[in-house]
């Protein structure tokens, strides 16, 4: 067991926990924030992603040790800001979220590109999408909801 | 008049874009326990003893002897057990459950059991066939004989894997002493009831099943599902606590059905015009260990010859060959996709033997209104391809890319395939085997429920069908509600498969919806129910596969634009026009939205995804290993719907889902033998192929 200190969804926690065990699960079990979602436990489909410090990871490939004193945000943390409402828009507009199991990864993953390029191109949407796996929509949708979110959100990000 | 075809919210939208919405892996339960399956790592053996070790407390064990009836998964055939008991015929099959309050404790358990084999020698070769089919039309000896040239080829199709981002999973449960609930990712909610009445010889009102959010499914999640419940009602049944049982991505890409890989011989018989006269063909499917739906699938593959190509003579025969491999089973297009990939390249390449235009000879063969199926039946609606012909050829600059793509160093290729798909039920299933019911009911704040047991798997049934009631009834949207299913509360309205949702579902609701508005009468309850009849002009016989093999057909044209690297001959997709006649879109942003996704999987099944078994394991058993596109592999679509309205469908909608995949794989491969120079037979044509092909191929 280890005394975790770190911030998550903006509110400063305390955890005693067993350090080894994947960022996924504690947040999952113990906080029961369940937007995040496994769907390959290896990296791979980024169904799991969440920010940390503000960059996407893979939230099951990340020992809860590797957190410490530092800042998480998750879908549900992510969905009360201005930036999420203008992004959700655009999915629904845009047709982006189908059976809806990649769609919180996808946001996350949407989110920290715009946060590192507010005005991507078309490739650039598709690099910064890569490392979230979808199988119902083919991308074009969420790549299109990126692109209106990215001018309907001018000046946000 | 509105245009029903207008995008209307998706009703699921923001609770799964927000992560709210609680799939089956996200649900919570007071005291919840979990399991494990325990599967035979032989491909093929004798089971001579097994020995559990003495369990901790709270934890439960159970195989073939807990099961009260029947042994096996209910399907068509009932040859694939629940748990094995003296033999196992795959790698994975499983023999018992581990059930009980700790993950980690269940996997010391598992080790400790020590079951003892005799191992057999597996078959992976197709010889073994348990299902054969065969149908005629009209006489192809005479037609081979009085022939100027005959010519066959062979096409061999993989594996393909559904690859949905939710591994399956269930919930068990007990409510009072005996009745089991269970709540799954699942497509066909009724196949789980029936399934698991079947196995516990129970009541019906002793089983109950719902539907959690499913966060894809393809066809995953049609019969696969029948064979977990049985197994985790077992183990709720003794344990007499929920469980929960949700498989690792591993354990789902090792064990659950997937596409089944087909070979198949064509033979035409041409006269000195260039005139397909007849095709003999033969498709074998590779079944795996068990029947399951091959029977089925095989069906389909069968009827999808020639393609879109009206054929006066043809004679084909089929089999399901079983092998020593987990069981294949239902896959988005279900059989078809594999049967129009070797339709279409059959007539690129019989053109290209005759050294003549292959666009003109398919056009010359193109099945018109009016023309028999392969089975004899009529193509009673209009066919509107020349019209979408056109258009995908003049938006993708088509012929011009024909010509400036030939030379061989440049390495760019188009290609074009020509498709369609059965909607519903392949011939009297809708009538004999389903028989589907549906309900409206009212209550007395006039507020209406939408009881099916219809599945929004992400192709949005819970908007499309819920609008297809609140458009008849001209209420507002929040006048009507559609739950997931739960099937103490719905009828059965059969599965969500085979294209039929919205055709057969959604027809049933619009007619349940106009009577209702008809006879209704404010602030009182009502309850209107809509049964499935057979259209009278709809003629099937099962045994010689002559008639109608469907009410109704949608039609589509996809071209596909690649770049092949000189070097590692890696495919870059570059670009994908569509064009479908699916009667009528119920909404347009919905419908593009499958196209997008159908294509996506049905080009990278021509191109890109490879799993294969070795020794019966399965080599692909991750994410990893077995690649599907991403943002970046996917190249932008453009896509157009025609409207076609057909007289039966609700607004004149017919099926869509499945047809978006199966043009995928031919126009890509076409694509891919345009900028090789190349015949391609086999898919996928990855870059270790077609290096093969550039060394060793035909032109």
């Amino acid at each position: 067991m280890a005394k975790l200190e770190f911030k998550l969804n903006g509110t400063p926690v305390t955890l005693d926990i067993d350090p080894s065990l994947r960022l996924l699960d504690v947040l999952r079990n113990h906080f029961q924030l369940t937007g995040s979602k496994e769907g390959c436990g290896e990296g791979e489909c980024g169904a799991c992603s969440v920010l940390l410090d503000g960059h996407t990871v893979n939230s099951c490939c990340l020992p809860i040790a590797n957190i410490q004193r530092r800042e998480v945000v998750t879908i549900e943390g992510y969905a009360t800001s201005e930036r999420f409402k203008v992004l959700e828009e655009a999915m629904s507009h845009e047709g982006g979220s189908q059976c809806g199991i990649c769609t919180p990864g996808m946001m996350i993953a949407a989110e920290s590109l715009l946060n590192k390029n507010p005005h991507p191109t078309e490739t650039e949407i598709r690099i910064g999408l890569s490392g979230n796996l979808c199988r119902c929509t083919g991308y074009n949708m969420i790549i299109k909801a990126v692109q209106r979110a990215a001018k309907k959100g001018e000046g946000l990000w | 008049m509105k245009n029903i075809s207008r995008s209307t919210p998706k009703v699921d939208n923001p609770d799964k874009i927000s992560g709210r919405a609680q799939f089956v892996s996200d649900i919570q339960m007071a005291g919840m326990q979990y399991a494990k399956t325990v599967r035979s790592p032989h491909a093929r053996a004798n089971i001579t003893h097994v020995k559990t070790p003495r369990l901790p407390e709270g934890y439960v064990i159970v195989d073939h002897h807990d099961i009260p009836v029947h042994n096996h998964v209910k399907m068509i055939v009932d040859d694939w057990p629940v748990f094995a008991k003296d033999e196992v015929n795959h790698i994975g099959e499983p023999i018992m459950l581990v059930a009980g309050p700790d993950k980690i404790e269940i996997e010391k358990i598992i080790k400790q059991i020590e079951i003892t084999y005799e191992p057999l020698e597996p078959v992976f070769d197709h010889v073994n066939s348990v299902v054969q089919k065969a149908f005629h039309k009209g006489d192809t000896d005479k037609a081979f004989a009085s022939a100027d040239r005959v010519i066959a080829y062979t096409y061999e199709t993989g594996l393909q894997e559904q690859a949905y981002i939710e591994p399956q999973g269930f919930i068990g449960y007990l409510e009072g002493d005996t009745k089991i609930t269970l709540v799954g990712s699942i497509q066909c909610p009724y196949y789980v009831k029936n399934a698991l009445l079947n196995m516990l010889g129970c009541n019906d009102d002793e089983v109950r099943v719902i539907q959690a959010p499913v966060g894809g499914a393809f066809g995953g999640k049609e019969e696969f599902p029948s064979l977990m419940a049985c197994q985790l009602a077992l183990a709720v049944k003794k344990l007499r606590k929920p469980i929960k049982l949700i498989y690792e991505r591993e354990e789902d890409m090792l064990v659950t059905t997937k596409r089944h890989p087909s070979v198949i011989t064509l033979e035409a018989a041409l006269d000195k015009h260039h005139n397909i006269l007849a095709v003999r063909a033969h498709v074998g499917l590779d079944g795996g260990a068990f029947i399951g739906l091959s029977p089925v699938v095989l069906s389909r593959s069968m009827l999808a010859l020639l393609g879109v190509y009206n054929i006066p003579n043809l004679e084909v025969h089929g089999d399901v060959y079983i092998t020593n491999t987990p069981p294949n089973g239902a896959f988005r297009g279900f059989g078809a996709p594999q049967m129009i990939f070797a339709s279409e390249m059959f007539m690129h390449h019989i053109a290209k033997t005759l050294d003549i235009d292959p666009f003109a000879f398919r056009m010359k063969h193109l099945a018109k209104q009016g023309d028999q199926t392969s089975t004899g039946g009529t193509f009673r609606d209009p066919i509107i391809m020349l019209d979408m012909i056109e258009k995908a050829t003049t938006i993708s600059e088509y012929h011009q890319k024909v010509k400036d793509y030939e030379h061989p160093d440049v390495y760019k290729g188009i290609g074009m395939s020509w498709f369609f798909h059965g909607c519903g039920f392949t011939g009297s299933g809708e009538s004999t085997h389903i028989n589907a019911k549906v309900k409206l009911e009212k209550d007395e704040n006039d507020h209406v429920y939408v009881l099916v047991a219809a599945v929004d798997m992400g192709q949005g049934a819970k908007t499309t069908l819920k609008k297809i009631v609140v458009e008849t009834l001209d209420v507002p949207y929040d006048q009507v509600t559609f739950d997931n299913p739960d099937t103490d509360v719905v009828p059965d309205s059969g599965p969500t498969v085979a294209s039929r949702t919205i055709m057969i579902v959604g027809g049933l609701l619009a007619r349940a919806a106009k009577t209702l508005k008809d006879t209704w009468v404010a602030n009182q309850p009502m309850t209107i129910i809509e049964q499935y009849k057979q259209p009278t002009y709809i003629a099937w016989d099962e045994d010689t596969m002559q008639g109608d093999a469907y009410p109704a057909y949608s039609w589509g044209v996809n071209i596909v634009e690649v770049e092949v690297d000189p070097i590692t001959y890696q495919v870059d997709v570059k670009h994908i026009w569509s064009v479908y006649d699916l009667g009528k879109a119920i909404d347009e942003r919905i419908v593009l939205g499958q196209a997008d996704g159908g294509i996506a999987q049905g080009v990278a099944y021509g191109y890109l995804e490879v799993m294969c078994h070795e020794e019966g394991r399965i080599k692909h058993k991750n994410m990893t290993d077995y690649i599907i596109p991403t943002s970046v592999d996917m190249a932008p679509t453009e896509t157009h719907l025609f409207d076609n309205p057909y007289a039966f469908g609700p607004f004149g909608a017919k099926g869509f889902g499945e047809l978006t995949l199966v043009g995928g794989a031919p126009a890509v491969a076409m694509a891919i033998e345009h900028a090789i120079g190349r015949r391609i037979h086999k898919i996928p044509a990855t870059p270790e192929s077609i290096m093969e092909l550039i060394n060793h191929g035909k032109a």
